[in-house]
């Protein structure tokens, strides 16, 4: 209890991802601030700046040229990271594919905000909803704890020469971002050891010269090439569940698995959520289980590779399913909607509907999770847009 | 758990009082969470902080609508706010002046200083922008029985940057010149 009580501060989600920084021996940051993760980047040049952190930080004009900044480091070699929230992650859209492409294990935070316009600094998970396809793994954080402990578990996964792919580690804006909560910090050498040193086959070295990213013909390895990202994404899936294990037992810490299953043993009702509105219901679902109703809730924590397999196992015996996005799409039903389908289809019977809450930073309340269960129960709408006035 | 709610304008510290309260129960082996509801971003406009504690790890992440206190940093909000929204019976209020005109101040337990005064003779802030935050806490720890006064001054010598004695200085001072309904 006393060294628990030692380690452990009142931090905010920014605080507590700049020290997963620090924790991760981080050797390049590139960043361009941005509300709400200017936090972030402000602690991380502070940290350089004081020594704390001996790292180089470099200043860009954008957030393209941040991506680009961090591609270009890590490719020689050098652990690097960027943070980026809203119209920022936007900008570095094209860099993102480049990062994936070139296999460089970079880490980035996004502190999810909502796009305008209409302008709006709030939280939202749309801009990152739409990069799921850039070839980048997905996190969506809870609490402050998993935000600082996903960015050490994000570069253990990244840098698996299995994977070798980036890693994007997602906190909502405000709601984690700066929101001060208990986190334990991790033992630096303890954390120092359990990544060891970057070690990449292929990188940039002056003394072995090599091209990268270079013109490849139809018949050249492209389409090899776009296989072997896709096999080492959709594949990864058993390497984190062992990987989080690992990580649980070396730090003593609570990740869950690709998902968590919060009093699904017995449930005849559950929803799907990802971030930290997943808080809200859970306290929901205990309220409910004080009433005597049988309802659960499944969490993401990996968006991508997307756990259909956990989904599959955990939806058995439901009588009805919803999937909440804090995300909007157009034209077509949320993207975990259609994730959730597809990893269903023709596997197990159920019912799903889909929720869209809380966008442009609209508060998600526990009657909202009430409203959500008790269409879930008895309503028949495909789609619910949760407390949003009707015109 | 218990729920409270700050109301102050931009650069008044309601943020960082919401962070030092937190933190106070913290130390007290609570679990704790403290937030901002910020509008737009500017000095004076009206800002609303949350610290929730509890015994156990706390879920409910949205904003606070009925409160076990209110803590109000800048009486003038009270004529645009409705800062009693919400507040429990037998709740309590704390307002930063002499007297004030809490509505249905029967049903609550209401606590009022004189924190801009105490601020400013303890050198924090200036005329124009006193730092009444650290005050406030102390009114707080005299009306309410959620923390000790002693872990208010702890956990304010822990967060802020300068003047630590000053502010703890203005704490005691304004628990002591509460004057309670």
């Amino acid at each position: 209890m006393e060294s628990i009580q030692s380690s452990r501060r009142i931090m905010t989600g920014n605080e507590a991802v700049a020290t997963g920084v620090k924790l991760s021996n981080v050797k390049v940051i590139s960043a361009y601030p941005i509300t709400p993760q200017t936090t972030i980047v402000e602690k991380l040049a502070e940290m350089v700046a004081n020594g704390e952190l001996d790292a180089k930080y470099i200043e860009v004009e954008s957030e393209h040229s941040a991506m680009a900044s961090v591609t270009a480091s890590e490719i020689t070699g050098v652990r690097s990271y960027t943070a980026s929230s809203s119209h920022g992650i936007l900008y570095m859209h094209e860099n993102l594919h480049w990062a994936s492409g070139m296999r460089v294990p970079i880490v980035m935070s996004v502190v999810n905000r909502a796009i305008g316009p209409p302008w709006s600094i709030w939280g939202e998970q749309t801009e990152t909803f739409n990069q799921r396809d850039t070839g980048w793994l997905q996190i969506y954080c809870e609490s402050n704890q998993e935000a600082m402990d996903s960015i050490i578990l994000g570069y253990k996964i990244a840098e698996n020469k299995k994977v070798l792919l980036p890693v994007m580690n997602m906190l909502d804006a405000f709601t984690l971002s700066h929101t001060s909560e208990p986190v334990d910090v991790r033992n630096l050498k303890t954390s120092y050891d359990y990544l060891g040193d970057l070690d990449l086959d292929f990188k940039l070295d002056f003394k072995n010269p090599a091209g990268y990213g270079s013109l490849v013909a139809p018949d050249g390895p492209f389409m090899e090439m776009r296989k072997d990202m896709r096999d080492s994404m959709y594949n990864a899936s058993g390497l984190i569940k062992s990987e989080i294990s690992n990580f649980n037992e070396v730090f003593d810490a609570e990740l869950p698995g690709l998902t968590e299953n919060f009093m699904m043993e017995d449930a005849d009702y559950a929803l799907i959520t990802a971030g930290a509105i997943s808080s809200t219901a859970k306290y929901t679902v205990r309220k409910l289980r004080e009433r005597g109703q049988k309802v659960g809730l499944i969490r993401l924590y990996f968006y991508r590779p997307f756990p259909g397999e956990e989904i599959l196992k955990a939806v058995r015996g439901l009588k009805g399913l919803g999937v909440v996005e804090r995300n909007v799409s157009y034209g077509q039903r949320g993207p975990t909607f259609e994730d959730v389908v597809s990893a269903l289809y023709r596997r197990a019977d159920v019912p799903i509907r889909n929720y869209v809450v809380g966008l442009g930073g609209r508060d998600i309340r526990v009657k909202d999770y009430e409203k959500m269960f008790e269409n879930l129960i008895e309503g028949d709408n495909d789609m619910e847009w949760i407390n949003v006035a009707v015109r | 758990m218990y729920e409270i709610r700050f109301h102050g304008r931009g650069g008044q510290g309601a943020v960082t009082a919401s962070k030092i309260l937190a933190t106070a129960a913290f130390l007290e082996s609570k679990w704790v969470t403290s937030f901002p509801f910020f509008g737009t971003e500017r000095r004076g406009a009206p800002v609303t902080a949350f610290t929730r504690v509890d015994d156990k790890k706390i879920e409910l992440r949205s904003q606070i609508y009925e409160p076990d206190a209110v803590i109000v940093l800048d009486k003038s909000l009270m004529s645009i706010v409705n800062v009693t929204d919400g507040l429990k019976s037998d709740g309590v209020i704390v307002v930063n002046g002499k007297s004030g005109n809490v509505r249905e101040a029967g049903k609550y337990r209401v606590g009022y200083v004189d924190a801009t005064s105490i601020a400013l003779r303890n050198g924090l802030g200036d005329p124009s922008h006193p730092i009444v935050n650290t005050a406030i806490l102390g009114a707080f720890a005299k009306v309410s029985n959620l923390v000790s006064l002693q872990s208010i001054k702890n956990a304010t010598s822990d967060m802020v940057p300068s003047r630590k004695k000053e502010n703890v200085n203005a704490i005691q001072e304004a628990y002591e010149e509460t004057e309670m309904n």
